[in-house]
């Protein structure tokens, strides 16, 4: 048999979808958690109060220092040994891609806020808004438009990254390319070229939209 | 236009962004596993997976023809063969979790399955860890020479070249007890099969499962050597102190002797790996009696 025949056996290639369906579910539910609660933790890391920023300083070192490997075997393991409480693979990976998307958009927020002048703060004030609606009317629309870039590329990163799912039961579509490789291994040793070469071709019409959303609005906010 | 989207957005972020306002610094809460250390029992008794009407076994999801999946979906191979006679004795159904070699264990000490039926040879390290039951296959090493020149037992490695991967059994075994034999070293797998089909050893020794089934996909080449050296079994296991599922898997084994069913599920399964000149009872085990 032909290595590309392989795609086509059975309902291979639905299972390949519905594997990408899994990797991008657990990308997306991650990246919406992590925006909202990102948005807190930047607020937080830019508050004067020192003991709040090192928290969230000692946070953002931690998730960048683990592996994300170690921090899904602690989910997914190390949780039912301490607490006795059994997540699902899905869940637990939920779980940890949004401790990590928190701390890395905690960042990004911090240094979108940090990178509006700071007249702009005082000169909103002296029009006498309010400390909320200093945030919400001047500083954030000017904030997002520097942000907006960096989140699809992290959107990007955490879409890639959700591949280490696989060990802890997750069949994404990583995994469901391996089980046909495997499954054809004695009929089709060449498989595997095609079957990664397929998989490719799927992260690449997920990501490359992305990458050029993200290109163009980068553009865009230069020219305004 | 362009300010008008980005604007949009703002709405959308700020008004999530207060509907949780109430659930402020929520992450770093998310970190912390908590203190209440309650390591009770992880484990389901026989009587508690009954109860529950299914029985979760981990096997493997890529180890063709042990346990894969196949291009319909189905999980296919030796050890899921034995898996749905479990569920099937047991009286209830069966749910297959896909394991990985590295996380076999800890799926059981987190009771996150009832049984691991992943291939899972039998070592002293592994038994401190997990309760095996009794074993249902074995594992020797073979070796694989050209059909030509047949490499039948040891002492026709005299005065030959025989290839082995670094780090496995096949070269502890050789360099401990056959001192005199030629080694050829290799990395990988697919360079010692390669240095085989080039002339480059006369034999090639590693597990006999591996060898059995290449020689079979490869005309010309045979398995002279099908057992040789320690033997190793392959055996369920269940939690540490899971006793009652242990002594109901050891009575399933036992009771299963009767009417061969590993030699069935060969046939089933493995037959078409290894094709019928293979000596089936190199491999299976049954009745937990290793000879």
């Amino acid at each position: 048999m032909q290595g590309y025949e392989v795609l086509f056996q059975g309902n291979n290639f639905l299972r390949l979808l519905g594997g990408l369906w899994v990797t991008v579910r657990i990308a997306l539910i991650s990246i919406v958690f992590s925006i909202i609660l990102g948005i807190f933790l930047g607020t937080a890391m830019r508050m004067k109060n020192r003991a709040v920023r090192a928290v969230c300083r000692v946070y953002l070192e931690f998730v960048r220092i683990m592996p994300q490997l170690v921090l899904l075997f602690i989910a997914f393991f190390g949780i039912v040994k301490l607490t006795g409480i059994s997540l699902d693979g899905e869940t637990a990976s939920i779980i940890v891609f949004t401790i990590w998307g928190t701390a890395e958009m905690g960042d990004l927020v911090r240094s979108a806020f940090s990178s509006v002048p700071k007249h702009q703060y005082e000169s909103a004030e002296a029009l006498g808004l309010n400390k909320f609606s200093v945030y919400l009317y001047v500083i954030l629309p000017q904030a997002v438009r520097s942000l907006i870039p960096n989140l699809i590329n992290l959107s990007m990163r955490m879409i890639q990254t959700t591949a280490f799912v696989s060990l802890i039961g997750v069949t994404e579509v990583l995994k469901v390319g391996k089980q046909i490789i495997d499954a054809n291994r004695y009929d089709a040793p060449n498989a595997a070229l095609w079957v990664y070469g397929t998989i490719f071709l799927m992260y690449f019409v997920i990501c490359f939209p992305l990458s050029m959303l993200s290109r163009q609005l980068a553009r865009k906010i230069k020219r305004s | 236009m362009k300010i008008l989207s980005v604007k949009k957005i703002i709405a959308v972020i700020s008004a999530a962004a207060m509907a949780l306002s109430f659930a402020a610094c929520s992450d770093s809460s998310e970190t912390d596993g908590g203190d209440s250390s309650s390591s009770a029992a992880v484990y389901r008794t026989v009587d508690e997976i009954k109860e529950s009407g299914k029985v979760e076994i981990g096997v493997f999801s890529d180890k063709n023809p042990f346990g894969y999946v196949d291009n319909n979906g189905e999980y296919q191979g030796y050890d899921v063969y034995f898996a749905q006679r479990i569920a099937q004795d047991l009286g209830v159904e069966l749910d297959l979790v896909s394991v990985e070699a590295a996380n076999r264990v800890e799926y059981l000490t987190t009771g996150k399955v009832d049984i691991i039926l992943a291939n899972f040879t039998v070592t002293e390290e592994r038994a401190e860890k997990v309760d095996f039951a009794l074993p249902y296959m074995k594992v020797a090493l073979g070796v694989v020479s050209p059909e030509d020149a047949v490499i039948a037992s040891v002492d026709d490695l005299a005065g030959k070249k025989l290839i082995v991967v670094k780090g496995t059994t096949a070269e502890q075994y050789f360099t401990e007890n056959y001192p005199d034999t030629e080694l050829v070293k290799y990395d990988e797998y697919n360079e010692a099969y390669s240095a085989l089909q080039d002339g480059r050893g006369d034999a090639f020794s590693t597990d006999n499962t591996e060898v059995l089934a290449w020689a079979m996909q490869n005309p010309g080449f045979t398995v002279g050597i099908e057992s040789l050296g320690n033997l190793d079994t392959i055996a369920p296991a269940v939690t540490k102190g899971n006793e009652t599922l242990l002594q109901w898997i050891n009575d399933e084994i036992t009771a299963l002797a009767d009417e061969q069913f590993f030699h069935a599920d060969y046939d089933a399964t493995l037959a078409a790996v290894y094709g019928d000149t293979v000596d089936k009872e190199n491999l299976i085990v049954e009745g937990g009696i290793v000879e």
